[in-house]
């Protein structure tokens, strides 16, 4: 269902604080809600959690492989852990652990990555995550989330909490633009048609869902119509939504603040491989490592705005037959 | 139901022929480091631990993890033994075959009786934390054992744990160093020296323990004392002999991966009688 026919860009909470709130929703909610944080919960804003929960928090210090074997074990000893860090070391460090410990059993361990993407700005490279999708998608049996807002955040950090087997969410460091209602239903798997469209669709998470929102705008008044995805579940993808998409409008371009080695462009092109092939664009960042800078100059000069979203929706439109 | 020395011994003997069989039969896997932890595992599995074969998801139970989990025969011989439904003591042979519950590593998908997957090292104490911590907040007396091998203590996630036990005060973990001396490439002092061992577990903020691994009332009273000992957790540092009851298996590094051939099973059988 379409939710927004024109877009006005209003700041909300940023997806981690939406985390970390919901968190502290969850924990009154059930005592077996456990969180393992590896000296950022002031960042990731597990912080809450752990003032209003202190037996249920574990501080492990900085140690991610440590922290998600640990939380692993909680999983067994029948507790729903979140275990949560900066995407990059959480997923990076704790990689081996989440394939062995954690998706190898099929275990009931949420992983909360924050300060994803390259709009955590200033920090730089070092902690900017831009492979974490690939990473995640690649470990069997996880579900993958990455939400574009506070709602939609806090919707996913439930439906997670409530999913049985190990998950993945990607959250963000700053303020996001408000796309969802507060009442905006949500299901793992299930694609969110934003904006209605014909000649193209604009498939997104995170960060992007808004940009490709603003870009469709744009679109409109030049005569295209432009669909308007958010694929806040990567893994499982769904299909029928990408199939569908390719089969009606005939083009579609990927959005993601992400690689675009292995981030949800690839995974959605396979689906359109195997079912409705048609020419596909994608936004993303492309074999590089960004620099320090304010998120806004970061996100323009590589390329993930609404400008270079409408830019690449032109350039498939004209590759349509 | 507690056993007498005899007893216990007697299933040492079997699980080592078992050890033997099944890798000979598998012609790989690791003999030598399962070997080296035959006492130990009977004496957890037969004696101290509190478990029920029948009944293995039972909430209470104390929990064993294999982080060694190269050294899958001797688990799967002692819980074949222990008569789990999970691991059919018919089907030792079976190991590392297409289709059999006996995996080159342990794994809960095929054998659910497990605590955890095992084989990538320096994993198993994090594990282990993760357990206890959720014991001790339902309020369960249960207790979780991991074994490590002394190549193992390599890795450096293991020391993360350590500290990690030590902050968060875990007592209901156990740690058994399986201190055989003997890694893949050779004996650890020349691969990467790991000494002192007990006294980094102290300096860690543990209660440590040396005992000889193969002398079964000293397991036992090592596994009393760290059960008595609150406020810390305890590793045992369990010194072994790599490929033990065999003698020409003994201190031989060859025997850490390689399984023994037809003719040096008839000799090992012969040796175990």
């Amino acid at each position: 269902m379409p939710i927004k026919t024109k877009f006005e860009v209003k700041l909300g909470a940023a997806t981690r604080e939406a985390f970390g709130r919901t968190l502290v929703e969850l924990g009154r909610e059930n005592k077996d809600i456990v969180v393992c944080d590896a000296d950022l919960s002031k960042s990731t804003m597990t912080t809450y959690f752990a003032k209003e929960f202190p037996d249920r928090f574990f501080s492990i210090g900085i140690a991610e492989a440590n922290m998600v074997g640990i939380g692993a074990g909680l999983a067994s000893a029948g507790k729903i852990p979140f275990v949560s860090s900066f995407s990059a070391f959480v997923m990076n460090k704790g990689f081996e652990q989440l394939r062995v410990c954690a998706a190898y059993p099929k275990v009931n361990l949420k992983v909360v990555g924050t300060h994803s993407g390259i709009s955590i700005g200033e920090d730089g490279p070092s902690q900017m995550s831009v492979e974490e999708t690939a990473l995640a998608c690649s470990l069997v049996g996880f579900v993958v989330l990455s939400p574009a807002d506070e709602a939609a955040t806090k919707a996913l950090v439930r439906l997670a909490a409530a999913h049985v087997g190990p998950v993945f969410i990607r959250t963000g460091r700053v303020k996001v633009p408000i796309v969802y209602s507060a009442d905006q239903k949500f299901e793992i798997g299930k694609a969110i048609q934003v904006v209605e469209g014909s000649d193209v669709a604009i498939i997104a998470n995170g960060l992007l869902v808004a940009q490709a929102i603003l870009a469709s705008e744009t679109l409109a008044s030049e005569g295209i119509s432009a669909r308007v995805i958010d694929m806040h579940t990567v893994k499982p993808l769904d299909r029928e939504a990408i199939r569908r998409a390719a089969a009606e409008t005939g083009a579609i371009v990927v959005a993601e603040e992400h690689l675009v080695d292995g981030g949800l462009g690839v995974r959605v092109a396979q689906v359109v491989a195997e079912t409705a092939p048609c020419p596909m664009e994608f936004v993303g960042i492309h074999d590089t490592y960004a620099e320090s800078g304010q998120p806004e100059e970061l996100l323009e000069k590589y390329g993930l705005v609404a400008r270079d979203v409408a830019a690449a929706v032109r350039k498939v439109v004209a590759r349509k037959r | 139901m507690p056993k007498s020395i005899e007893e216990l011994q007697a299933i040492c003997k079997r699980v080592r022929r078992e050890i033997i069989e099944m890798t000979g039969a598998a012609k790989s896997g690791h003999p030598g480091g399962s070997l080296s932890a035959v006492e130990i595992l009977v004496e957890l599995y037969f004696d101290y631990m509190r478990i029920d074969p029948k009944n293995p998801k039972w909430p209470d139970r104390d929990r064993f993890i294999l982080s060694k989990g190269h050294a899958a025969p001797v688990l799967y011989a002692v819980m074949a033994e222990a008569g789990f439904a999970d691991t059919p003591i018919g089907q030792l042979n079976t190991l590392r075959k297409l289709g059999s519950v006996y995996q080159g590593h342990p794994d809960v998908r095929f054998i659910p009786s497990l605590e955890a997957s095992t084989g990538s090292l320096g994993e198993g104490l994090s594990l282990a934390l993760g357990m206890g911590l959720g014991a001790r907040l339902d309020g369960r007396s249960c207790r979780t054992y991991v074994m490590l091998g002394d190549g193992e203590s390599q890795e450096g996630q293991v020391w993360e744990a350590a500290m990690a036990g030590a902050f968060h005060k875990v007592d209901n973990v156990a740690v058994i160093v399986d201190y055989n001396g003997i890694q893949l490439d050779g004996f650890v002092k020349d691969i990467m020296e790991i000494a002192p061992v007990a006294d980094k577990w102290r300096a860690f903020g543990w209660h440590a323990i040396e005992i000889d691994g193969h002398d079964l009332p000293a397991i036992q009273k090592a596994l009393r004392l760290a059960q008595a000992t609150k406020g810390r957790p305890t590793c045992i540092v369990a010194h072994t002999i790599k490929g033990k009851g065999i003698s020409f298996m003994e201190n031989n590094p060859k025997f850490h991966g390689t399984a023994p051939s037809p003719a040096e099973v008839a000799l090992a059988l012969q040796e175990l009688k």
